[in-house]
């Protein structure tokens, strides 16, 4: 068994960074234009990676599947980003970020990265702000910050709704600039479908040409993966469509441990489902729960008009449950309780899968145009899709899939445990344990690639310098090729009676069942059998219409899901094992008396990294100790 | 970076020298509807002949006045080069097109507009300028017995007053895509512009077209 | 309101680049007035494929009117009738049962259609790679609060950054012009003290690169702030056109 080695630095936490980034190994600037970095990806993490390396003289590619790098999906966050930047002079420090984003992940986070994330989260704002950013401003001129739940500090940077959009611009402009300089080079409309292994180093990738359907050998000294998370697993989710797990999971074949899989964050409130065509859910942002009261009727069944049903016959049940909290109570919790009510019949809407959340009283206390001032745009989205009017109807939310907390198990440096192979921002196990802070990872994706990247990334290239650039005649090429397009031609070959969306619908009903808010043995055991045979089924009757040759939208989903039915029985196997209860990950099993999540730290305070060994073959876990030197862990209560 | 010649054609700056030319053009035109209003005088025209004779033997005048041809040969020049080069910029066209939700008539098509304009200038100049000026009513005749004459014939007078309106119009859009043009608007001076070039191309175009509509209905009585 | 409509669509198919392109026609029963556009282009596909025919590939990705991806001009307007509304965030219940519905592709030489409704819009990332950044390198960025920015020149910043560049500018404009989309960036960046240093080489570089992809220019009509999803005032144009004059003033370059 292999030992997982996380490379974190010796000393104390607060020196740990600034010892290693004045000690690491460099690359001097001679040698970096020899060295090829490739980058799959171009959200804030991948194009601020790209960027910052391109800007040391790297030779960098990057790889989207989007038509542009521009619309990665980091474009659709909306809230904020958090940094410790104290302007509110509230107490807000690095070690109170760092303490924050710990116990908000209910402890299964590593301790010396988040204290880097927190740390470097300052220099994020600087530099966005000077490459044009523009961020909310006060009348003074200077920013303006809003808070976020999970903290008593207002540290939260933001752009009206549209954080993620303006950051990830300012990353795409960085990197249009290293475009025009000559040192990136970006390839839209391509997606990764295999990692290339010369010596049991990463040394280059597979992609498709999506749309002339062209197969491309990439070689380069190291891989980046910033492919973003895998929430499309359960079909509908707030992910954009074309969010997969295929970079990631390909590498995981190759290789590379895929950490945590089962923690998954599901959102409170988002716009409920309202028919069998729905193809995603839309959030709506956490801050609406600072003036909107969250209720269902107390009676099962109860089909009346909102307005019809009285006060007394109203059940607050977030303030009613949480008193201390109320309605901001953290995501996990929230979306529990959501569930509970839906469970006992007391769900509202068509379908009984929702929740009200109404703004009766805040109108009724600070009038309608306050309230259009602080959620004017939101309220606007709800309603162009809804056709209601949350002025007058009380909005109807429900929980939904929306960030993955799993993903690659990388170290210290970000590397995964494949030599010379990165994962950055969603994509990697992350930074947020088994629950992520709102305005979290924005923060996180923007560090590793402007700040942490950069360095830990000359460590490994420092090595490589005597080698010249793999060639992409080299037979590991060849053969990776070989599997691409074998698998290619078997999809489409198959030419079945469903289509890709019947599988993935399937698929997301499944994983939303067993493997989603509430989890336990007997149905997570029932949903590995389910996914599998799903998964005999898929390449035994799904339909991929069209050419392998071209664009082909189809052929593309079909690649994806094919993936994301390998990856929910890996969830499923992870959440089977964790017999505790921990952030968004809730065993049914391990609760307290009152229903609250109850975790385990005894048997499971570890990072559990799953090995590949074949899809046949049952996966082999890896454990990472979580060491705590800094916290005490408590168990977490909002009462 | 840029090298002049590309700088000045570019798409912004082909259109600067569409604005200036028009502005120029436009202030033509009110000083033009200015000396015409003399016709009004009950003078038997003497006002107006004498004016229009030092407009012909004042040299300040005769300079501006080759400006002011180049400037119209300019602006049509301009326009045309600038058509071709915005409908090559679509080469397959629409099957359907609801132009008229998100934008003005007018404002889409200067061009049929202008060429409208342009013709009633050839017509104009064959009227008056040409005999006035070249072919002969002689230096001490009468352009405003010319002008009367002219607006006798009914058909003249409507064509002269549908292009007067057309004109109108032109400059309604012409005048605040000038400013734009010239980076001269924003939010808080949009509505003053738009309004200021409404008023100017109402003022135009009302102006010009009360020519032949008085002169053929003898409005004035004389 | 009645839940389902049935619609015929009138959807352009266009093998590749290079092939003729033509109208197929699709009857479109029951269709739920909640859908959205795309949600109703996926149930057709879904119908397609089960019929052994091949799907009608558009492009699309986050379905929240934020990525700019989707397009398509729908009854002769970019992404449909609503005002202020992406293809993605239009919702069924704004057609008539019976209507006959057109699509096609956004029209424009610098957007060659690849496939069906799917364009290639790389132009824009041209023109953003000409200029459109400012040239800082990370880790060199002073305090983020510095240099105050007035919040009314932050406020329009923002409201020009907002672009999502998905090219209903160019779609709508009858010139095929993309200086909304120009000037969005240019002015963004004129507002802020950051973006002063390259002013004039931006602006310069930035509608060179556009006049080079064959974009037409502009002639006002407003029609890109008519539909534009976000709903960027040419002001901005204005202002680029100032910023623009102001570099052919300065002229050092
Ligand atoms: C609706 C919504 C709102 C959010 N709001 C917030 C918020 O307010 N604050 C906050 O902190 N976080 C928020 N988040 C979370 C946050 O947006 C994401 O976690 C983060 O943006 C992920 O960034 P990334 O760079 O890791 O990946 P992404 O932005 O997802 O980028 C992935 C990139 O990888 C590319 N890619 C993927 N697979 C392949 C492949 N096989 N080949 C080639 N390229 C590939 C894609 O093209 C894309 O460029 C929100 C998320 C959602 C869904
Ligand atoms: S799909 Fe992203 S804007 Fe429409």
């Amino acid at each position: 068994m292999a030992t997982l080695d996380a490379k974190i630095p010796p000393g104390p936490l607060s020196d740990k960074w600034t010892k290693y980034r004045s000690t690491c190994k460099l690359v001097n600037p001679s040698n970096k234009r020899n060295i090829e970095v490739l980058i799959v990806g171009s959200g804030l993490a991948g194009a601020s990676a790209a960027a910052s390396l391109g800007e040391l003289g790297y030779r960098v590619k990057v790889f989207c599947f989007q038509d542009s790098a521009r619309r990665a999906h980091s474009i659709a966050a909306q809230g904020g980003i958090n940094a410790a930047k104290n302007y509110q002079n509230d107490g807000d420090s690095v070690y109170r970020l760092f303490y924050d984003t710990i116990k908000g992940g209910d402890y299964r986070a590593r301790e010396a990265n988040v204290y880097r994330l927190a740390e470097v989260s300052a220099s994020i704002i600087d530099q966005c702000v000077a490459q044009g950013v523009p961020f909310a401003r006060e009348y003074g001129g200077l920013l303006s910050n809003r808070s976020f739940g999970g903290t008593q500090v207002q540290r939260t940077f933001y752009a009206a709704g549209q954080t993620g959009q303006q950051l990830l611009l300012g990353a795409y402009s960085a990197l249009n600039r290293q475009v025009h300089l000559g040192n990136v080079q970006v390839f839209s409309r391509h997606e990764m479908l295999e990692l290339v292994l010369v010596d049991g180093k990463a040394r280059g990738i597979i992609a498709r040409d999506l749309e002339s359907g062209k197969i491309e050998r990439h070689s380069g000294h190291a891989v980046v993966l910033a492919s973003g998370g895998y929430g499309n697993v359960f079909f509908l989710s707030t992910n954009a469509m074309g969010s997969n797990v295929t970079a990631s999971w390909k590498a995981h074949k190759k290789g590379a441990f895929f950490g945590n899989p089962c923690f998954t964050q599901i959102h409170p409130t988002c716009i409920p489902v309202s028919g069998d065509y729905q193809s995603k859910l839309t959030l709506m942002s956490e801050s609406l729960r600072n003036d909107g009261r969250v209720w269902v009727p107390k009676a099962k069944g109860d089909k009346r008009h909102p307005a019809e049903i009285p006060d007394q016959e109203r059940d607050y049940y977030l303030e009613r449950r949480y008193p201390a909290f109320g309605n901001l109570v953290p995501r996990d919790v929230a979306s529990r309780a959501a569930k509970q009510v839906c469970d006992e019949g007391r769900g509202v809407g068509q379908s009984g899968l929702a929740v009200y959340l109404d703004f009766r009283d805040s109108i009724k206390r600070l009038g309608e145009p306050v309230i259009r001032e602080r959620y004017g745009n939101l309220f606007e989205m709800y309603e162009k899709i809804t056709g209601e009017n949350p002025y007058h109807i009380p909005m109807r939310i429900y929980p939904a899939v929306h960030y993955t907390m799993g993903g690659l198990w990388v170290d210290y440096n970000l590397m995964t445990t494949v030599p010379g192979l990165y994962a950055l921002g969603e994509c990697n196990f992350s930074d947020h344990g088994a629950n992520r802070l709102g305005a979290s990872a924005l923060m996180q994706g923007l560090a590793d690639g402007y700040f942490v990247l950069p360095y830990t990334i000359g460590e490994y290239l420092s090595g490589e310098i005597r080698n010249k650039p793999t060639s992409t005649d080299h037979p590991a090429f060849a053969d990776a090729e070989k599997e691409v397009h074998e698998r290619i031609s078997r999809l489409m070959s198959v030419n079945g009676k469903q289509t890709v969306d019947d599988f993935h619908k399937r698929l997301g009903n499944i994983m939303w069942n067993y493997c989603g808010m509430a989890r336990n043995e007997q149905g997570l055991t029932k949903a590995k059998n389910m996914v599998r045979e799903l998964r005999a089924e898929f390449w035994k009757d799904v339909r991929v219409p069209g050419a392998a040759a071209g664009l082909n939208p189809e052929l593309e989903k079909a690649g994806r899901v094919a993936d994301f039915l390998e990856l929910g029985e890996l969830m499923i196997e992870d959440a089977l094992t964790r017999k505790e209860s921990c952030g968004g990950h809730f065993r049914e099993e391990s609760q307290t008396e009152e229903g609250e999540a109850k975790r385990n730290d005894d048997d499971f305070a570890y990072v559990g990294a799953w090995e590949y060994k074949g899809s046949e073959t049952a996966p082999v876990l890896h454990k990472e100790e979580l060491k705590f030197e800094e916290v005490h862990l408590t168990q977490r209560s909002y009462k | 970076m840029n090298s002049l010649s590309q700088t000045l054609n570019s798409s912004i700056a082909r259109k600067v020298v569409m604005a200036l030319t028009g502005l120029f053009l436009a202030a033509f035109l009110a000083e033009h509807l200015y000396g015409n209003l003399l016709l009004y005088y009950n003078d038997n025209g003497a006002a107006f002949n004498e004016y229009s004779h030092t407009m012909v033997h004042n040299i300040l005048i005769r300079m501006v006045e080759v400006f002011l041809f180049a400037a119209i040969l300019l602006h049509v020049a301009q326009s045309i080069a600038i058509t071709r080069k915005n409908n090559a910029a679509r080469p397959v066209k629409y099957q359907v097109r609801k132009d008229g939700e998100t934008s003005n008539w007018f404002s889409r098509n200067m061009g049929i507009t202008g060429s409208v304009i342009f013709f009633f200038l050839v017509v104009h100049l064959r009227t008056f300028f040409v005999p006035y000026r070249i072919t002969g009513i002689g230096e001490d005749g009468s352009l405003a017995l010319v002008v009367k004459e002219a607006f006798a014939n009914g058909w003249y007078s409507s064509f002269y007053v549908a292009a007067s309106l057309i004109l109108g119009f032109h400059l309604n859009h012409g005048f605040q895509s000038a400013f734009q043009t010239l980076g001269m608007n924003n939010k808080q001076y949009a509505g003053l512009i738009r309004n200021t070039g409404t008023v100017f191309a109402v003022v135009m175009g009302a102006g010009f077209a009360s020519f032949p509509i008085i002169f053929y209905f003898n409005l004035l009585g004389r | 309101m009645s839940e389902t409509i049935n619609l015929t669509l009138k959807v352009w198919r266009q093998a590749d680049a290079g092939s003729e392109g033509r109208f197929v026609i699709y009857d479109m029963q029951g269709v739920s007035t909640h859908m959205s556009f795309l949600e109703m282009m996926d149930v057709l596909n879904e119908r397609l494929i089960k019929k052994g025919e091949e799907p009608v590939a558009f492009d699309h990705d986050c379905r929240e009117g934020i990525c700019g991806m989707c397009s398509m001009f729908i009854n002769g307007r970019a992404h449909g009738p609503m005002d202020a509304t992406t293809t993605c965030q239009l919702h069924m219940r704004h057609f008539k049962d019976g209507e006959t519905v057109v699509v096609e592709p956004w029209r424009a030489g610098p957007f060659p259609v690849i496939k069906d409704l799917v364009v290639d819009r790389s132009s824009f990332d041209r023109i953003m790679q000409a200029g459109g950044f400012i040239s800082v390198n990370t880790g060199n960025a002073p305090d983020a609060n510095a240099t105050p920015v007035p919040k009314a020149d932050a406020d329009e910043a923002f409201a020009a950054a907002a672009c999502i560049g998905c090219g209903a500018c160019v779609a709508a404009c009858k010139n095929a012009s993309a200086m909304l989309f120009v000037s969005a960036k240019v002015s963004q960046f004129a507002l802020l003290p950051q973006g002063q240093v390259e002013r004039t080489d931006r602006v310069q570089a930035m509608v060179r690169q556009h006049d080079l992809e064959g974009f037409g220019g502009c002639t006002n009509t407003g029609a890109c702030e008519a539909e534009c999803p976000k709903e960027i005032s040419i002001s901005h144009i204005a202002r680029m056109n100032r910023e623009y004059l102001f570099s052919i003033a300065k002229g050092d370059k």
